[in-house]
């Protein structure tokens, strides 16, 4: 098991919650309330085993629309972007929850 | 009586006056009087939940209108006045918004989560297709009531819906991801709708176009090599496979956005369309349906636009190649121009007669209006992560 602590400088993270809220969006909605992906609620991501979830992440799923997203993010970026999911996802910085 | 009793005495009277001060002005219009609707459109501000109102012969924004919930995969349709636009938001959300007044003239929560609509030939009717519950469900365009619910089920399995498309005769047509199949809605009679299916038409129909004649229904396929399409003009419509394993087994490349297809594919006769994890469009002969030619491209294309005189033919892309946009001219089928118009493009939307187009950028909170002969930006609108453009032309339209 990997420890659930990486390094990601601030301004890293700020693009990192941008990208999950709007590219992954795309597919699991700003409120990563599923659409043709499927849900990335705290509750769910909370039953995956960490290290499942960045290999997801990162290497994509088989057989499914997830693609793995390796080309635009680090192993440390899929592991701080997987932890933070199972801890429910952070929103941007200034918006509020319709 | 006490002096605070006084006080909020007069208080309550200083608020009446303010009220009917209220009620005898006329609401302020976004759209004078004097004026139509056949120019107008709206812009999707996804984050915040609001439309920007659009004037395109002016090239301005009218004003704004808020409360409409998630709309971070919204689509709209329009009434066939234009004055009333339908938003679908991802929310499961039906809002019906008046563009002239800037009011909301009506909202149904109609599903957990939805991803668009459509409105049928006559207008009486908005359709919304739903990924939960997995299915379609039927409004009466003026009152929202419900007037049917279709349930995307398949040997009790929930589907979710995509690629709805009105067609003719209070029609419409539609793709289930999960089942993979197709069906048709019947809907003479709102309340009794009578479906026909069609099973077998591949792995995983991602979206769909109906071609603007309303004849040729095309589902895209994510799970498989091919789209698949439907000649409802033939006297026992079938299921035909085109374009069939056009990666030849090459390892697809990873897909970050799902293409749309809409009736913009077809540019006089041919059909230009998005391959799945080929950095390519595919063009298609629309008598043979055979392949004619394939165009690289710069990315994952996303959408792929003919303007509405399919003398030009505009692509944009996923991440991470989101901020080019391609211009394909279709009698030479060449690359002619590639624009950056900003960070995040996520939509292009043409004026009718497609002297400029109007493209969204969502990390540079802002609409481009581009001359589509020249490639000049003739303007730029401020708008909040904007995504999706439409216009109201779009109501004299099939497919849209």
């Amino acid at each position: 098991m990997k420890s659930d602590a990486v390094t990601i400088d601030g301004a890293r993270q700020t693009q990192l919650i941008r990208m999950v809220r709007q590219d992954c969006g795309s597919c699991h909605g700003i409120q990563l309330t599923g659409g043709l992906g499927p849900a990335l609620t705290r509750e769910r991501m909370a039953e995956m085993p960490l290290d499942s979830l960045i290999a997801v992440i990162y290497q994509g799923r088989p057989g499914t629309a997830m693609p793995g997203w390796k080309s635009m993010l680090s192993e440390a970026d899929a592991h701080w972007i997987a932890h933070q999911l199972q801890a429910g996802f952070p929103l941007e910085a200034g918006k509020a929850k319709p | 009586m006490t002096i605070i009793s006084r006080r909020a005495a007069v208080a309550a009277l200083l608020s009446a006056a303010a009220l009917l001060g209220a009620c005898a002005s006329p609401p302020k219009l976004l759209v004078e009087p004097s004026r139509g609707n056949g120019d107008l459109g709206l812009v999707i501000e996804r984050e915040s939940g609001s439309i920007g109102v659009l004037d395109t012969t002016a090239r301005t924004r009218l004003g704004t209108i808020e409360g409409l919930g998630d709309l971070s995969h919204a689509s709209v349709v329009f009434s066939r006045d234009g004055a009333l636009a339908y938003v679908f938001g991802r929310d499961g959300a039906l809002t019906k918004v008046n563009l002239r007044t800037g009011q909301v003239e009506g909202r149904v929560m109609q599903a957990g989560n939805s991803i668009g609509g459509a409105i049928s030939t006559d207008g009486t009717l908005v359709v919304a297709q739903n990924y939960q519950p997995g299915g379609v469900k039927v409004f009466d365009a003026r009152t929202l009531k419900q007037l049917a619910d279709i349930p995307a089920v398949v040997d009790g399995k929930p589907s979710r819906v995509v690629g709805l498309a009105d067609i003719p005769r209070n029609r419409f047509i539609f793709s289930l991801f999960d089942a993979g199949q197709i069906w048709i809605a019947d809907l003479a009679d709102p309340a009794q709708p009578v479906l026909t299916k069609f099973a077998g038409i591949g792995k995983q129909p991602y979206d769909a176009l109906i071609s603007p004649d309303g004849r040729t229904y095309i589902a895209g396929l994510f799970g498989e090599d091919g789209l698949t399409k439907i000649d409802l003009w033939a006297a026992q419509p079938k299921v035909e496979r085109i374009l069939p394993g056009y990666g030849k087994g090459e390892q697809p490349l990873p897909v970050f956005k799902m293409p749309h297809l809409r009736g913009w594919s077809i540019a006089g006769k041919h059909a230009y369309l998005p391959a799945i994890g080929r950095h390519e469009v595919l063009v298609v002969d629309t008598d043979t349906w055979r392949e004619v030619g394939r165009i690289p491209v710069a990315g994952q294309p996303v959408f792929v636009m003919a303007r509405p005189d399919g003398r030009q033919v505009w692509v944009n892309f996923a991440v991470p190649d989101y901020d080019t946009v391609q211009v394909i001219d279709t009698q030479t089928r060449q690359i002619v121009h590639s624009l950056k118009p900003g960070k995040a493009v996520l939509h292009m939307e043409f004026t009718p007669r497609g002297d400029a187009v109007w493209i969204s950028t969502r990390d540079d909170h802002k609409v481009s209006v581009i001359d589509t002969q020249s490639f000049q930006t003739l303007v730029t609108l401020r708008a909040k992560s904007p995504s999706g453009i439409f216009f109201t032309s779009r109501a004299a339209r099939t497919g849209f």
